[in-house]
Parts: C-alpha cells; structure tokens; sequence
C-alpha cells in the first residue's frame, strides 16, 4: 500500500495517500467551500487543471494556492475560506 | 523598492512548454535526436491532464511507454515551472517555487494544451459544479465519489469518458445529458471506422462500461440549485423540463485550446487555433505547435503532432514525413467531431442577467451586455481582470456575445512580488 501522509485543514486532521493532490484531500476533511468570492459567495474547484482559481487556499501561511495542482505533504497547514 | 531577485538561467537547443502527451512525444523525439532538450509544466507531475497520475499508475499502455521513453531520453524535465513570459528572443521565463527561470533556446516548442469550456447559467458557481473533464482529473487524484449521485452534462466525447471513470470510482452517475441531437452524432459515429479505428474501440469500451447509465442526447442543463453547495440540477430538452436531485454536476461544453503563450509569442491564429505549417511550425520561425491548440484531437493526434514537431526542430524533417498519412486522419477526426458537437443556440440564453459570467470579479451578465467588445467590458467592469485572467469568463463571452478575447500580456499568470519585480518580465512593447 501506499504511505500515507497527515495534514491539517482548518484544524481537522486528515491522512491520505501519498500522492493524493490537496483539493481532494481538502474535500476528505469535509469542505465543500474552498473559498468567498469577492460577494461573499461559497466557491470550491471548478476546473480541477489549474485554469481557474477557485480552489485556491493558504498552505502554510502563503495565500492563494491553487489546490488542485498541488501533492499533499506531511504536516501541511491548509485553512478554507480565507 | 525590492531588488531584482537573482535568476537562475539554463541553456537548451530545444526547449517544450508543457508535459501532456504532445510535450512528451516531441521531447523524447529531440533528445533522441541528440539536442539537449528541456520540457517544462507547471504542476509537478508528468503526463499533463490526460496523463495525470500515469507516473505512479499506469493504466494507459500508451503513457507508460511515453513515460519510460522520456526517461530514457536524457531530456530534462523541469517541474511546478509556469511559463509566464518571454522577455526577448529565444527566451521564455517561468515561475517556480524557487524564484523566476529563464530557459534559452534555439528552438520552441509549444504543447500547451486546452481546457474545458464553460458556459454560465442559473447556480453554476456553486460548489460542487465542476466540468467533467475536471471531475475526472479530481477523481484520479483521490477526490472520493463512492456513492455519489452525478450529473454529467453539456457536451463532447469528454462526457462519456468522464462518466466511465466516475463509475469506476464508485459514482452513480444518475444521468449523462448531451447537447447535441442525437442525428449528429449518429452521423458522427457512422463517419468514425473509416476515420479513427482505434476511437471507435474506445468508444465501444466506453458503452460496454456505461452500461446502465442513461446517455442522452438533445438534453442540457438549464439550472443547478442549492445552498451551501449544488443539491440538484434542472435538465430540459425541446419537449420537456424535468428536475434531478445530485451531489455533483459535472458539465462543460468540450475543449478549448490554451493560447496565452502562442498569442504572447505574437504566433498567427486562424479560426481559434494556432496556424502551422507541414511541419507543426508557426508563423513566427523556430517557435513549433504541437496538440490541442492546433485543433482539438485528443491524445492521438497530440502524440502525432508533437513527433512531427520534435523531428523538425531537431533538424531532422526525413523523419517526420511518414507521420503526414496518420495526421491527416487525426484531423479528419477533429474535423468531424466539431460537426457533430456544435452548440446549440439555446446555450446563448442560459445565463439569467443576474446570473455571473466573470466569477473572479462576480460580474454579471447584466453588468456587461451595455458593452460592445471585451475590451470595453473589461475596462468598466472587471470582468477578466481576476487571477484566472479570463481564461473561464473569455470563452463564455465569445459564445455568448461573440465577443474576442485576443490581447494578452505577461506575467500569464499570477506571480510573487519577487518575480514582477524583475525587471525583464515585461517587454519593451506593451500590446494592449
């Protein structure tokens, strides 16, 4: 099997597969809203390629990282809706 | 002021932009001819989209013999490196996580690939609503769907190969609506044997694991609706409007092709695509275009084109020609489904005025039909002005008021303070 590796997102701690890209392992910790749009609106990942920017999140501390174009690494602090 | 970050320089004779299987095909082809060759793509995996995950699961034949060969290759493959500029003349400038790039070549070749395209309507920025092509690539790489209700919408042979994965993955894939009439496509089906033998064993693959899966035809999304995220869809064809209740919607209306770059690099466009010459080279010399932004063909045609191109940047055009007779059918293909799947008429009309088209700056609809063009638009309202940078709202405006969304300028995507700061990412000319 593969190893697995442990992140937090917004506090709630989630293991996954090594390899596992961060918009899917946010969604395993049960969030559907990724981010606000400029309204106030829920947003979550649209394109799932990297076009369209709204999945981005804050992993560890850097704001506006598109998570569907990044691997999960052990020990990444991602926090939703920022 | 900041200071300049320091760069970091490579030299190559041929140097490709992006690692789908065009890039692929036309890197290995270089570096086996004995250039040094570099590919570079902006996520850190190999394959681009379609061969997404195939470094470590290789349930393609075709990406895993790619894979290997590249490889063996000897050529250089540059990770997580957005290309984002190129400040003069044989040099292209990324981002990466360490700072700016600047790649030196002789020769470029552009594999940029597409992505899918969205038309707004009524709830289609609610979570949840993804195109099925992104569905797919998110279920590859661990998006958990057991068990999930999914509507597959809007149109393209990208519906039926996403709603196959689904299924593979545990999704109950409530319904696949098409847009196109079902005519066009059996016309489209009866076209293929002669034109693509190998799509059509696909395509039956396709059907034998749909098996159960209402696929229908004339049908598209007119709503989605839900709180916190979409909880159910609204479907309508010419005789009826009916209601589906889902966790997921995945609709898109097939693919466009990325063409920052080739516009950037001032590449000739006819028809919405890269124009190119016999041997994959574009208006402007030594910069080569290989795959879906010369016309949207899939992998086949990607891996033909990107040998083609790969041979004749390397100076070795007696090795392309033999290829000619495959590309031709390859675009015969293309061809042929850009029949069958045209957009219908009624997708002009889904978006209510209230109904956002540019999501980055929340525009809507209303806010920009007072405007003639999308530079006006763009001017008063925002709109295409957020990170994606019109890459979503740019073709939804081209369908829906025919409006161009030709000018383009650097950074191509959005950068850090560091990079913008260097002195060298705009060029001497602004375009507007």
């Amino acid at each position: 099997m593969a190893d697995l590796v442990t992140i937090t997102v917004d506090s709630v701690s989630v293991s996954v597969p090594a390899g596992t890209v961060l918009a899917a392992a946010i969604v395993q910790a049960g969030v559907t809203r990724f981010r606000r749009s400029t309204k106030g609106e829920p947003r979550g990942p649209l394109c799932g390629m990297g076009i369209c920017f709204e999945c981005r999140v804050t992993v560890n501390g850097r704001p506006h990282c598109r998570s569907c174009q990044m691997l999960c690494e052990d020990g990444m602090d991602v926090r939703t809706d920022e | 002021m900041c200071a300049p970050m320091s760069k970091r320089r490579l030299d190559f004779d041929i140097v490709v932009a992006g690692a789908g299987p065009a890039g692929i095909a036309a890197a290995c082809i270089a570096a086996e001819n004995g250039r040094r060759t570099a590919v570079l793509d902006a996520t850190p995996w190999v394959g681009g989209q379609i061969w997404r995950g195939q470094e470590t699961k290789r349930s393609s034949r075709a990406a895993g013999r790619w894979l290997e060969r590249l490889t063996a290759s000897g050529a250089r493959m540059i990770r997580c490196a957005a290309d984002i500029a190129a400040p003069r003349a044989g040099v292209l400038l990324a981002e990466t996580g360490e700072g700016p790039l600047e790649l030196s070549w002789q020769k470029l070749i552009l594999a940029v690939g597409a992505r899918e395209l969205f038309l707004p309507f009524p709830g289609w920025t609610l979570p949840n609503v993804t195109g099925p092509g992104g569905m797919q690539v998110l279920v590859k790489a661990g998006l958990p769907v057991a068990g999930k209700r999914v509507v597959v919408a809007g149109s393209g042979p990208l519906l039926i190969a996403a709603s196959a994965e689904l299924r593979k993955a545990g999704a109950r894939v409530v319904v696949v609506a098409e847009q196109a009439g079902l005519s066009d496509l059996v016309r489209f089906a009866a076209a293929l044997p002669r034109s693509a033998p190998k799509k059509i064993f696909q395509a039956l693959q396709y059907q034998l694991r749909l098996l159960g899966v209402p696929y229908r035809t004339g049908c598209w999304v007119t709503a989605a609706q839900g709180g916190q995220k979409v909880e159910q869809v609204t479907i309508q064809s010419q005789k009826k409007t009916w209601t589906i209740p889902c966790d997921y919607l995945a609709c898109a209306y097939g693919l466009v092709p990325n063409l920052e770059l080739p516009r950037l690099l001032g590449c000739r466009l006819e028809n919405g695509v890269v124009l190119v010459n016999l041997w994959q080279e574009t208006s402007v010399g030594d910069v080569y275009c290989a795959g879906e932004p010369t016309g949207i063909g899939g992998e086949d045609r990607a891996l033909i084109e990107g040998r083609i191109a790969g041979h004749a940047a390397s100076g070795r055009t007696d090795k392309a020609d033999c290829l000619f007779k495959a590309r031709k059918r390859a675009r015969k293909f293309s061809l042929a489904m850009d029949r069958a799947f045209a957009l219908r008429d009624e997708l002009k009309h889904l978006a209510q005025p209230d109904t956002i088209v540019c999501r980055c700056e929340d525009v809507t609809r209303r806010q920009l039909e007072p405007y003639d063009g999308w530079r006006s638009a763009k001017l008063h309202t925002r709109c295409g002005m957020g990170p994606c940078q019109g890459r979503v709202c740019g073709g939804a405006a081209r369908v829906l008021f025919g409006w161009k969304h030709e000018s383009v300028r650097p950074p191509l995507f959005p950068v850090t303070v560091g990079t913008l700061a260097d002195a060298d990412l705009l060029p001497e000319n602004k375009s507007s």
